[in-house]
């Protein structure tokens, strides 16, 4: 089976191929560059390279986010299309688990961040068993601070993994003291091979419905429904 | 040498509409489907990027399905995809960018870029086919511009408006009146009701110029309506809507005829959502009798508003001069013409 994983949902962007148990091919690169202008060419550079033709591939696995709206966009729209008009089946995965799953050997919970801005977090938590990561709670997008508090119920060691992490380093250290460790740089970046091999065995999804997973409302939306909530309460 | 037929299939996501149409020849709609996600933004009273990008993933596969299936025709078949690359909504457009893209490097399909207002022009190339040199004049939410065209794929922009577009201002002045949004078709369907008994500025700008200026009558409609207000006299919005569309559209149709005149045109069309208002188009119709050798061109309300089937149109013409994008190509928000 030939899988084409991408990921555009942070700086990073990641276009692997991968061949039943073989990753034949990664690209990987962690720029402040447009995504829009980059990802195509080197899906068709990649592509070549390796000798596989689109019509040759046999599922498309996407990171959807949490992430950057119009990057998490950029890539799901292309998996979407390209999934649709090759009649290939469509995987989405959580892109707070892609990149926690670059410390699927690590002993105790793993927690993947990217910043949201004002202090908050995507995040997760998650725990690898046997090379295995598992979901414990749910991605969302909370307060760092918060969140480092609610993490001292775990009595494990605790990994921050993403290239966001030392922006927030601090904030965890401060509330979780020598149970808190950052991943070294060459762990944070996550990887579209292991992105494809965790998408490789998951339920595919409906193309046409298929969406991000942006986990916050449009704030234009969310503005309009607090104002209702307000009309309601009067 | 036999003259095989072109089918190109164009995408259109530049605001809030996802749009696939395929064209046969550059002149005939084989497929056309548009998904309005205006009733979502009627609640902010305007478009909402975010959430326009939001819609169009949701729509983007769905609508090039039903495209196909319109057509009866499979994407390998195409002989060019056509892609709105701007102007527009940067995350909106990315959309269709992207999806572009994606069908062209999947089934090795020539990909054409194409500017919005280009496509509204080859609008009519749908309805009548082009004759030249001819003008246009593109009138919507984003754009007011007079355009000069001597042969095919070649454009001149005249004039342009300075501040707001026509469509922007009848949205604000249909704001100050009260009425919802998209404010143009409620203010054409009041100013029938109306009598232009108001006086309200008209911008002609320098001798000689072809551009516009409506951010001076858009004040003076709500200036007018808030002194009223003090005065404790009422202002028919009937009568508001008729003054104020009377004075957009004299001038809109006044400098079309100078331009007419002076570039010596075979051809005026007339191109953009606003030449849906029925105003503009009666006026235009009874301006350009005085000039009964020049042929006016008014294509059908759906073809006025955003559609593929004029970028499938455009990007057409622009395939057949050799026009290509690379896998590189991005959506440009503020592309010139
Ligand atoms: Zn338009």
């Amino acid at each position: 089976m030939k899988v084409l994983a991408i990921d555009t949902s942070t700086f990073v962007m990641g276009i692997a191929i991968v061949d039943g148990q073989v990753v034949k091919g990664e690209m990987i690169t962690n720029l402040k560059k447009n995504h829009s202008i980059r990802v195509m060419p080197a899906i068709e550079a990649l592509l070549q390279e390796c000798e596989v033709s689109p019509q040759d591939l046999d599922r498309i696995v996407v990171a959807k986010g949490p992430g950057s709206y119009t990057g998490v966009r950029i890539g799901v729209t292309i998996a979407k299309t390209l999934a649709w008009t090759l009649r290939i089946p469509l995987v989405g995965i959580s892109s707070l688990e892609v990149m926690a799953a670059n410390a699927k050997y690590f002993d105790g919970v793993i927690v993947p961040l990217m910043d949201a801005r004002r202090g908050q977090i995507y995040t997760g938590l998650y725990k690898a068993e046997g090379g295995n990561i598992q979901s414990v709670v749910a991605d969302q997008v909370i307060l760092a601070t918060e969140w480092a508090n609610e993490l001292k119920s775990y009595n494990e060691p605790i990994l921050l993994v993403g290239n966001d992490s030392v922006l927030h380093e601090a904030v965890f250290v401060e509330a979780l003291g020598h149970s808190v460790q950052v991943a070294s740089a060459t762990f944070h970046n996550p990887r579209p091979s292991e992105l494809a091999w965790l998408g490789m065995n998951r339920e595919p999804e409906d193309v046409h419905t298929f969406v991000p997973n942006y986990i916050r409302l449009a704030e234009a939306e969310a503005n309009w429904l607090a104002r209702q909530q307000e009309r309601a309460e009067g | 040498m036999s003259k095989k037929d072109i089918f190109v299939l164009g995408i259109e996501t530049s605001c809030d509409e996802t749009a696939a149409a395929i064209v046969k020849n550059g002149r005939e709609i084989v497929a056309n489907v548009v998904a309005s996600q205006m009733e979502s933004h009627q609640r902010f009273g305007g478009v909402v990027p975010e959430i326009a990008s939001r819609h169009h993933v949701e729509q983007m596969t769905l609508v090039l399905e039903e495209t196909m299936r319109r057509a009866n025709m499979d994407v390998s078949k195409l002989d060019a995809i056509a892609v709105t690359e701007g102007p527009g909504l940067v995350g909106a457009l990315l959309i269709g960018v992207n999806a572009a893209k994606a069908l062209a490097f999947a089934h090795r399909i020539p990909l054409v870029n194409v500017h919005h207002i280009a496509g509204h022009i080859y609008a009519n190339q749908l309805v009548q086919e082009m004759k030249f040199p001819l003008l246009a004049l593109v009138v919507s939410g984003g754009h007011t511009e007079l355009i000069y065209m001597k042969e095919h794929g070649v454009f001149e922009v005249i004039g342009e408006t300075r501040d707001d577009a026509a469509g922007e201002a009848y949205d604000k002045v249909a704001r100050a009146l009260q009425l919802p949004y998209p404010g143009g078709p409620h203010i054409d369907r009041l100013a029938k009701h109306g009598k232009p008994t108001i006086d309200l500025p008209r911008a002609w700008l320098e001798e000689g110029s072809y551009d516009f200026s409506f951010s001076g009558l858009k004040s003076a409609v709500i200036n007018a309506l808030h002194n009223a207000k003090q005065r404790g006299e009422t202002i028919r919005p009937e009568d508001m809507a008729a003054s104020f569309q009377a004075s957009v559209i004299e001038v809109l149709v006044e400098k079309t005829i100078q331009a007419a005149i002076h570039y010596r045109v075979k051809q005026v069309l007339l191109a953009g959502g606003v030449a849906a208002n029925e105003g503009l188009r009666t006026q235009l119709q009874k301006q350009m009798k005085q000039l009964p050798e020049v042929e006016l061109v008014i294509p059908p309300l759906s073809l006025c508003t955003d559609n593929a089937a004029m970028i499938a149109a455009a990007g057409t013409v622009l395939f057949q001069q050799g026009k290509r994008a690379t896998m590189a190509l991005n959506a440009n928000p503020s592309l010139l013409l």
